[in-house]
């Protein structure tokens, strides 16, 4: 059994939380005790239906009053074929950098339209998030189809029109669903209302859609998280070098060179749950050892001699800014890509990317909470990096204000 | 190439957040309360740095109303590791703070462990500190990040949590302030059973069925007669078969009625179990709908 973690985006309106409610009650996921509080609070928000289902993932007491979603909540199902991650990601603009986070990690995105509206900005902004981060796999989901008389038509319309749309876009594979979340057409059970519709419910296409793995010509790459030196007695010269293989794979007796460093040695050793293994795969955590004892430490970046990663000190990136409070020039910061950090300063705003057109706007040298950039960073040590398009693990960074400590922004290297 | 199964998935996100806890943090800890999830926390600590020691002491907050099979548990767990053990007892910090000692018939001691947690968290200087919570426990909790930032005095402010972005952890934090670190944000209760069996991880006899004598509450709940609660002669006392689902105060937490006596039955029972492991187990989230998110707030973990 494999583990499947989508997002899905889409405001409180379009049914999003509604949707997730209903995944996770027709999959029988929810507690009947959880079901009887959801009862009682439903009354009380007045709203009609016997569960108001939105009311399962707005966990917090703002969203509850306010009736929105404002920060991504994590839910968690299972069927007897995958376990599942849903991401609940907030709609509103203003929350964008909430949505931004949850749907970083994700395979598969559920955007939701609303079939009496189509295409809104929202679904453009959230398709082009999507598109920036390289989810490999997106759904469509035309919902409150009860409200169209489940036609065949508004759905062809959307569907195409929303394909037009995503031509420019970088989403490898898009699949289009009728639905009604409220009604539970097509969530869970195929819905007779739409015979015309021949593809698999939302659950099924969940079950069973493909999860794009890493391809077997991305390059090898692993990154130092802590150095593990026992020093006693019988472990007197042990040291190893802990981590998780980020991409690829490596093999005892590897010839491979360290960066920043780039010191060349070989694989002496690899450990796997404390077993000595001669091969080790992506996102397996191990501990390396190497034939030379050199300067090695955390955050050092560790490739075969044969596929080297791009270096640099000045680096281009789109970044979503997430702070409050707007971008100085000159601000000290730093940049973390997995476990390397260095100081960096952020040089220029080449463009501004306009999100609901997906078009680069000429910079006014200002970034804002929710702003996605073309930048130019300057670092203080070289980085180890692949663009983001070849590798979501090597081609990722977050910027932290070093006054603040707080993280500022998120980019994806070009 | 092949996935993961998710299994080794959720263990390998496990020992990554952990290192990068060994590896950001001069200070960590981490936070033991003797529970399933906790000893999966131990077990998954090991993975992550054997041969060495690992990088933290292990924290328990004693609240003086564990169930005694469970310190015994404990005390053989840390002897056989050669790990270090720090244990701070909220009797001591109700002396100490001249606090007010929970009332009533099951006097809960939960609102006063925050008081020991943070004394303890201040008198060791941690500025990190593992803790086994989950996101399905709970709808505060699954808002939180696994990297949580608290300020000086403890506190969540779930309006100002941190993004969170792939597997990038950002844990800069001030001196005064710490970091609650929960490794196994994305484990379900059944993800915890079905690791336990696939990695054999023992754990207190309490969890698996036993004869025991209860009092009936009246919203049902099965709790354990024991020295704690105070008790009449209107109570109605039952002995029963029970195991617990969670490891917790013996004034605030249930058992509930089972047959499983292996791991295997466990899992079985909880598949169709129709009840949410805290909605079974605990009384003090019933108070009220935010009762979690007014904890975190005040500094819970």
């Amino acid at each position: 059994m494999d583990l499947l973690r989508f997002f899905t985006a889409g405001n409180v309106d379009d049914g999003k939380s509604t949707l997730i409610g209903r995944l996770l009650f027709d999959s029988d996921s929810i507690s009947t005790d959880i079901i009887e509080t959801l009862t009682k609070q439903s009354k009380t928000t007045g709203i009609d239906a016997d569960i108001d289902l939105a009311l399962l993932t707005d966990g917090l007491r703002a969203e509850r009053e306010q009736g929105i979603t404002i920060d991504v909540a994590y839910k968690y199902f299972s069927t007897e074929k995958r376990k599942f991650i849903i991401a609940d990601t907030p709609g509103h603009t203003q929350y964008t950098r909430n949505m931004f986070t949850g749907a970083s990690n994700a395979d598969l995105a559920i955007i939701l339209v609303d079939a009496r509206n189509g295409i809104t900005d929202q679904t453009k902004r959230h398709s082009i998030i999507s598109s920036i981060l390289g989810i490999p796999h997106v759904l469509v989901c035309i919902n409150k189809m009860d409200l169209v008389n489940y036609d065949e038509a508004v759905f062809n319309r959307i569907e195409s029109d929303y394909k037009e749309f995503a031509k420019p876009l970088n989403l490898n594979k898009i699949s289009f669903l009728p639905a009604s979340a409220l009604a539970g057409d097509n969530v869970v059970k195929s819905s007779d209302k739409m015979p015309w519709f021949k593809g698999p419910s939302m659950m099924d296409f969940l079950e069973t859609v493909e999860i794009i793995e890493d391809s077997e010509v991305k390059d090898s790459r692993f990154q130092v998280q802590y150095v593990i030196r026992p020093q006693t007695e019988e472990l007197h010269d042990y040291r190893g070098y802990a981590g998780s293989v980020l991409s690829g794979s490596f093999k005892k007796g590897d010839a491979i060179q360290i960066f920043p460093s780039e010191i060349i040695s070989e694989i002496d050793r690899m450990e796997r749950n404390g077993v000595d293994v001669d091969e080790v795969n992506a996102s397996e955590p191990i501990i390396l050892h190497l034939k030379d004892n050199i300067d090695v430490s955390r955050g050092s970046t560790i490739v075969p001699v044969s596929q080297i990663p791009s270096t640099e000190k000045e680096l281009h990136a789109t970044i979503c800014w997430m702070d409050n409070t707007s971008f100085k020039e000159g601000q000290k910061l730093l940049l973390q890509q997995n476990s390397f950090r260095t100081k960096a300063v952020l040089k220029e705003i080449e463009s501004k990317i306009d999100i609901h057109s997906y078009t680069d706007l000429e910079s006014d040298g200002t970034m804002n909470l929710n702003d996605f950039c073309n930048v130019r960073i300057k670092t203080a040590e070289t980085v180890s990096f692949d663009s983001y398009r070849k590798n979501r693990k090597t081609g990722a960074f977050i910027l932290i204000n070093e006054n603040t400590n707080s993280t500022v922004a998120a980019g994806v290297f070009a | 190439m092949k996935k993961l199964n998710y299994l080794d998935e959720l263990e390998a996100e496990a020992i990554y957040i952990m290192r990068e806890v060994a590896g950001q943090f001069d200070k960590p800890a981490l936070l033991f309360s003797g529970g399933k999830d906790s000893i999966c926390l131990v077990h998954l600590a090991l993975k992550a740095f054997r041969p060495g020691k690992l990088p933290f002491p292990l924290v328990h907050v004693d609240t003086g109303h564990n169930s005694h099979e469970v310190i015994e548990f404990r005390d053989n767990l840390v002897a056989e590791l050669g790990e270090k053990l720090i244990v701070r007892k909220v009797e001591d910090t109700i002396k100490e703070r001249n606090l007010v000692d929970g009332k009533g018939k099951f006097p809960s001691r939960n609102g006063l462990q925050t008081y020991t947690l943070l004394d303890v968290i201040s008198e060791f200087e941690f500025d990190a500190c593992i803790g086994g919570a989950r996101r399905d426990e709970e709808k505060a909790r699954a808002k939180e990040r696994i990297f949580s930032v608290r300020d000086e005095f403890g506190q969540w402010d779930p309006k100002k949590q941190r993004p969170e972005l792939w597997n990038i952890y950002n844990g800069k934090v001030d001196k005064g302030e710490n970091v609650r670190v929960f490794p196994i944000s994305n484990w379900t209760e059944l993800d915890i059973w079905n690791y336990i069996k696939r990695e054999n991880i023992q754990l207190p006899s309490i969890y698996f069925t036993h004869s025991r004598e209860c009092v009936l509450t009246d919203a049902g709940q099965l709790m354990a007669t024991n020295e704690f609660l105070t008790l009449d002669e209107t109570d109605v006392i039952v002995t029963r078969n029970v195991r617990y689902r969670t490891v917790g105060d013996m004034t605030c937490t249930a058992a509930v009625e089972s047959e499983a006596y292996t791991v295997d039955e466990i899992i079985a029972e909880l598949k169709n179990s129709k009840i949410s492991e805290r909605g079974a187990t605990r009384m003090d989230d019933r108070v009220s709908e935010a009762a979690m998110e007014d904890r975190k707030k005040g500094g819970y973990f």
